[in-house]
């Protein structure tokens, strides 16, 4: 039987390659950009549910903020396209910043109810602000050129530049996740009043946890700006958020890849449902979510673990 | 008469719409509350459920003719009784699960209403007549009361002082609060909890039905009337805290004044004053101005 640690270094490398080749493979790149940039905004979000035990539900307020803040960077002030996506991610993490600190005063239900009610008052913001277009949003957002130099126009150059950047964060989530500082965090989802009567200063973990995911998420949501050439409503809606939940669960909370392909599965759904059953696509949603919690807590991944897990044990 | 140069006429009337909302989130929290009290599950689909409740309402006169005052007693018992439906077939599963399920399950459940009556009804509001009897206003010399405001308040006054001294007073209430403090004891001495437990649900949705029903003639019924309410009074249950009946009671209905003040003197941020003092509390108060913080 293949060791673990061979297995899991052999996906990873076709992942790699699967994402290298994905534009000769006939998909549409615009398609799977957008999947990169919530797979990306999944596995941030995953950094707070996965690693540290904490339930934003408002992570569309970061994800679509640091959209606009992108979409006005480029549209209004001209900036290129890596200055305005780290603006952007740089915004979030701020916002990220206040909404921890209010946020991480309670704990568990409370915490998510918390996030929602602040997300729900930027939501509100956005809708009334002058700079995010209102109703509207921020329409026809160029791609521009990358460091001033390469034209992001073409499809397969813009592919690149998002699969460069979901890659680095990705990797960056797993040093995060690997390192020290990740080992607390696990302790703290774990057991909490244990890593405080180790001496631990938990809310500062938590706080830093808070803004490192919602920088991430950020960077995803001013990503998508890029790639779609808008900014909406849409982004900062708790519907997102709770879309983000969904693809988190449903691939696997606490693993690598489960919010990747969590990603995967949902938008596709939307894509391939959308415009063949309108609304019901949000039913489908709901019932995912329903068998998820019922049936499938682990997640596609998770579940894999487990099963993977149990095989291991049965053949020793 | 002015009130800080605001028209008396139109401050009031602002103030009595703030009472108005006020009344739906003490309403609403109280059955959160009570919920979460003996079944430890956030109700995600509270807000869903009082949608269902005014739909039903509409969908009573509509398609059977019966006027508002069977909708009245009608409606929150369809709800209520949706409710127990819901209990059985998902949320018992949950009980020994984080309490973080239940706020994802009831998520999903909210998304699947909002959508079915999306998909039937679609997002445009549909007319709900006031009541003949409680039509007009009366004139009190000061200002003119909307006599079907002034019933909304009323009622849900009188439906959360009842609530109130059902759990507080009565042998019934007892059960209830020692069911949530320690279900496996009260269990042991012989009472059937599972079945309190479903009833407490169906009790919750119930309210909020007939939130919904008080709320149709006033607002337009529409499958996002639910959602957008929802997170204010999650808001509310923060700044409150989950702990007391009548500090929910007092919370909802003080945030409504407020909510209508602001409308009055800085309309822009009407829609967020509820959240910023949901800030505010957690600064000075985190557990809540009534909570216990365990």
């Amino acid at each position: 039987m293949m060791h673990t640690k061979t297995l899991t270094r052999i996906t990873y490398l076709a992942l790699l390659a699967l994402l290298l080749l994905a534009p000769t493979l006939g998909l549409y790149p615009v398609f799977v950009m957008k999947l990169l940039c919530f797979a990306l905004f999944a596995c941030a979000f995953n950094l707070l549910l996965g690693f540290t035990g904490l339930l934003s539900f408002g992570h569309a307020a970061f994800f679509g903020s640091a959209a606009y803040v992108t979409g006005w960077f480029v549209k209004s002030q001209g900036w290129t396209p890596e200055l305005a996506i780290l603006a952007g991610g740089v915004a979030a993490g701020l916002i990220g910043l206040v909404v921890g600190l209010v946020a991480i005063r309670r704990q568990g239900i409370y915490f998510a109810m918390i996030t929602l009610a602040i997300a729900q008052m930027i939501y509100f913001v956005c809708l009334q602000a002058s700079f995010t277009g209102g109703e509207d949003g921020l329409q026809g957002v160029p791609r521009g050129n990358l460091f001033g130099l390469i034209s992001l126009q073409s499809d397969t150059t813009l592919y690149y530049f998002v699969a460069a950047v979901f890659v680095l964060s990705f990797l960056a989530i797993g040093r995060v996740v690997n390192s020290p500082f990740g080992q607390v965090l696990k302790m703290i989802r774990e057991n909490e009043p244990r890593a405080v009567s180790l001496g631990y200063q938990v809310d500062r973990y938590k706080l830093l946890a808070f803004v490192l995911s919602a920088a991430l998420a950020g960077v995803a949501g001013s990503l998508k700006t890029i790639v779609m050439g808008f900014a909406t409503l849409t982004d900062v809606h708790w519907s997102m958020s709770g879309e983000v939940i969904l693809m988190t669960l449903l691939g696997g909370v606490g693993t690598f890849f489960g919010p990747v392909f969590g990603a995967g599965i949902v938008i596709s759904l939307q894509n391939l449902l959308a415009d063949k059953v309108g609304s019901w696509v949000t039913v489908i949603i709901g019932v995912i979510f329903v068998l998820c919690v019922l049936t499938f807590r682990k997640g596609v991944v998770g579940e894999l673990q487990a099963f993977r897990e149990r095989r291991r044990r049965a053949a020793l | 008469m002015d009130i800080f140069g605001i028209p008396h006429q139109a401050f009031l009337g602002q103030l009595l719409l703030g009472l108005v909302n006020g009344a739906f989130y003490a309403m609403l929290s109280l059955g959160l509350a009570v919920i979460f009290g003996l079944l430890g599950i956030v109700n995600f689909a509270h807000g869903a459920l009082y949608m269902l409740g005014a739909f039903t309402a509409w969908i009573l006169f509509d398609q059977f003719g019966l006027n508002y005052w069977y909708a009245l007693v009608l409606a929150p018992l369809i709800v209520g009784a949706a409710g127990v439906v819901i209990e059985r077939l998902f949320l018992k599963h949950l009980y020994k699960l984080d309490p973080l399920y239940g706020l994802l399950l009831t998520f999903g459940l909210a998304l699947i209403l909002e959508g079915v009556f999306r998909e039937l009804y679609g997002v445009s509001g549909q007319n709900y007549n006031v009541p003949e009897q409680l039509s007009g206003a009366t004139n009190l010399g000061f200002m003119v009361l909307p006599n079907y405001r002034a019933w909304v308040v009323l009622v849900s006054l009188v439906v959360c002082l009842g609530t109130w001294y059902l759990i507080e007073r009565t042998r019934l209430g007892a059960y209830l609060r020692a069911g949530t403090e320690n279900a496996q004891l009260v269990q042991t001495f012989g009472v059937n909890v599972p079945m309190m437990v479903m009833l407490t649900y169906g009790a919750g949705a119930g309210l909020a039905g007939l939130a919904g029903v008080l709320a149709a003639p006033i607002i337009q019924v529409s499958p996002l009337m639910g959602s957008n309410l929802i997170i204010v009074v999650f808001a509310v249950v923060v700044i409150g805290g989950m702990g007391s009946i009548l500090g929910s009671v007092v919370t909802g209905l003080g945030l409504g004044l407020i909510e209508g003040m602001t409308r009055v003197f800085y309309p822009e941020a009407s829609s967020i004053v509820v959240f910023v003092i949901m800030v505010l509390v957690l600064m000075v108060r985190p557990s809540g101005l009534f909570g216990k913080e365990n």
